[in-house]
């Protein structure tokens, strides 16, 4: 068999695939960015041109730069977090005990548990009147008085970030534990004898194993918290005083609460834009981890 | 071998239980709120045991009853059902050929690496176009309409897991059966897609779960009982002025009931399929 004819046919078996990708994302991209240079509403016909007019504006705009200031925090802590626990899960799930099989099988609970559910229930155990996290800390002793976690600007954004952490770092921690039992038993054997100390063990005997699995990981879950939209939806709408607002919460909000399609796509494009240049640097980041890995 | 001292025995016991109870503690929660008396909800000091368990409220939820918060609810699961569904089934349509055609002919892959790109789109840089779109078509607040958008995320994500599955499906296999005089598609349907069902599995239980797990698009895009998926029905409970925490609760239970089960069932196919993909990258 030839090999146009080979390429000629898995193009055909690929159609389908690309012509439905063009219809649900191609064409929907390109009409935002036409969009974004358009001040049209959401409903109603097509609006007028107006150059880069919505970029500058949102650009400039400080409930822009206050969003970014948010959802950086968010991500950067909550990602940071998930890895950190994630590997330290993964280290004691790696060690003899009893009911480590159940254990491991339990981690899988919260990465099953809808995005909504997991949101919907820390927002009731985040209850300002009926809580149970207001009834912990006060039959502990901690607190005197129920507080609106969710509710006070100084703690509603920390509330978010345990949320989505407690979702998402048992993930990690499977990860990392099924690239921990793929690091060769002789290796840490020869280091214990080499007279290693437990730190430097983990350091230069297991991190380089976790490095791959972790990076992808880490990028991975950096984006996703970078869009991060359905948890802070559930939880704050982006409140108290705008204090958990992130990114696509504002475009929502400008697209579809105010129905400016087009400064709406204008911001919506900006967020893109940060989204790939994160995973362009993150790539980079990929190939030289796994240069020194190899 | 490591010679552990008891001291640290018991400090690995120790953090094994703590680990188990951050995991399950807000879990258990969830269940015991939706078994607890109203009453015992917002007592004060709050009560953390039932008294009575009071499972009325599944009932509730599950009743079809004209105008009553079941029938809110089983036509939103019903919603949630038939989107997830057909968005799977349509995924892996598309994904089973194109997975296989990028396998066997590498030099096509770059536009398999151009729709899986398509992850770091945030949905909101499509919402407005496909919110117009599918208002054109009159597909707004239907249920084709939602699985069709669904797509957008199953669609590439299905077809990496099935290229990587027909990556280690080594080709001579069907080279042999061509030589026997098997054509392409008898080839396809008697050796290659039979070794091929465990990675379809996956994917389509991947795929079902990403598409029960979505909210964005649900939220702008469906307006009643007609379309409203689980997610969004739940999320209207959250917000709205529901004063039995306990039925908030239950809902949660019932949505999560399904992707519980799959995750747990199928926890070393789904964690192989997270990390095999991801380690080879």
């Amino acid at each position: 068999m030839s090999g146009t004819w080979m390429t000629t046919r898995a193009w055909l078996l690929m159609l389908p695939l690309l012509v439905v990708m063009v219809a649900v994302i191609g064409w929907p991209l390109v009409d935002t960015v036409g969009l974004s240079f358009t001040d049209a509403k959401l409903v109603g016909t097509g609006g007028n041109f107006v150059g880069f007019d919505n970029y500058s504006n949102m650009l400039s705009n400080s409930n822009f730069s206050r969003t970014l200031v948010t959802t950086t925090l968010f991500a950067v802590v909550s990602v940071a977090a998930e890895m950190v626990i994630g590997v330290v899960a993964a280290l004691l799930l790696n060690q003899q005990f009893r009911g480590r099989a159940v254990l491991r099988a339990l981690m899988i609970l919260p990465w099953a548990l809808p995005t909504v559910v997991n949101a919907t229930l820390w927002r009731l155990i985040y209850n300002p009147e009926y809580g149970a996290l207001n009834a912990a800390l006060t039959q502990l002793h901690l607190i005197d008085a129920y507080r609106s976690w969710l509710g006070e600007p100084g703690t509603a954004l920390a509330a978010l970030i345990v949320a989505d952490c407690w979702k998402n770092f048992p993930l990690v921690a499977l990860i990392a534990l099924a690239a921990l039992q793929a690091v060769p038993r002789d290796i840490t054997a020869a280091s214990l004898v080499d007279g290693a100390g437990p730190f430097n063990r983990f350091r230069f005997v297991i991190l380089p194993y976790l490095a791959g699995p972790l990076m992808v990981a880490l990028v991975l879950r950096t984006i996703e918290a970078f869009k991060v939209f359905d948890i802070i939806w559930v939880m704050t709408r982006g409140g108290p005083a705008n204090t958990t607002r992130t990114l696509s919460i504002l475009v929502y909000q400008e697209a579809f609460s105010f129905q400016r399609a087009g400064s709406g796509a204008s911001l919506a494009l900006i967020v893109t834009l940060l989204v790939t240049l994160l995973a362009v640097a993150y790539a980079a980041l990929v190939r030289k981890t796994a240069g020194s890995a190899a | 071998m490591e010679r552990r001292s008891l001291a640290f025995t018991i400090f690995i016991h120790a953090c094994a239980l703590l680990l188990a109870a951050i995991i399950l503690a807000p879990i258990a929660w969830l269940f015991i709120m939706s078994i607890s008396p109203a009453a015992d909800l917002a007592a004060k000091p709050l009560r953390w045991w039932p008294q009575v368990a009071d499972f009325s409220r599944y009932q509730q939820l599950l009743s079809t009853a004209e105008n009553s918060a079941g029938a809110a609810f089983t036509a939103s699961l019903r919603n949630s059902l038939e989107i997830s569904g057909m968005a799977t089934l349509a995924a892996l349509a598309l994904a089973i050929p194109a997975g296989w055609a990028v396998s066997r002919t590498p030099a096509i892959g770059w536009s398999l690496s151009m729709v899986i790109a398509t992850y770091m789109l945030p949905p909101v840089a499509l919402a407005v176009p496909l919110y117009m779109g599918l208002s054109h078509l009159g597909l707004l607040n239907n249920v084709f309409g939602l699985a069709l958008v669904y797509l957008t995320i199953l669609a590439p994500f299905t077809t990496w897991l099935m290229k990587s599955g027909f990556d280690s499906i080594p080709r001579e296999i069907e080279a042999a059966a061509m030589i026997d005089g098997a054509g392409l598609f008898q080839t396809l349907r008697i050796i290659t897609l039979p070794l091929a069902a465990p990675v379809m599995a996956t994917s389509a239980l991947f795929a079902l779960l990403l598409a029960w797990d979505e909210f964005f698009y649900a939220l702008l895009f469906t307006s009643d009982q007609r379309a409203k998926t689980l997610t969004v029905a739940i999320a209207d409970l959250a917000g709205g002025r529901v004063s039995d925490y306990g039925l908030i609760a239950t809902a949660g239970v019932l949505a999560a009931l399904p992707p519980v089960l799959i995750g747990l069932v199928m926890q070393r196919a789904l964690i192989s399929g997270l990390t095999s993909g991801g380690v080879k990258g």
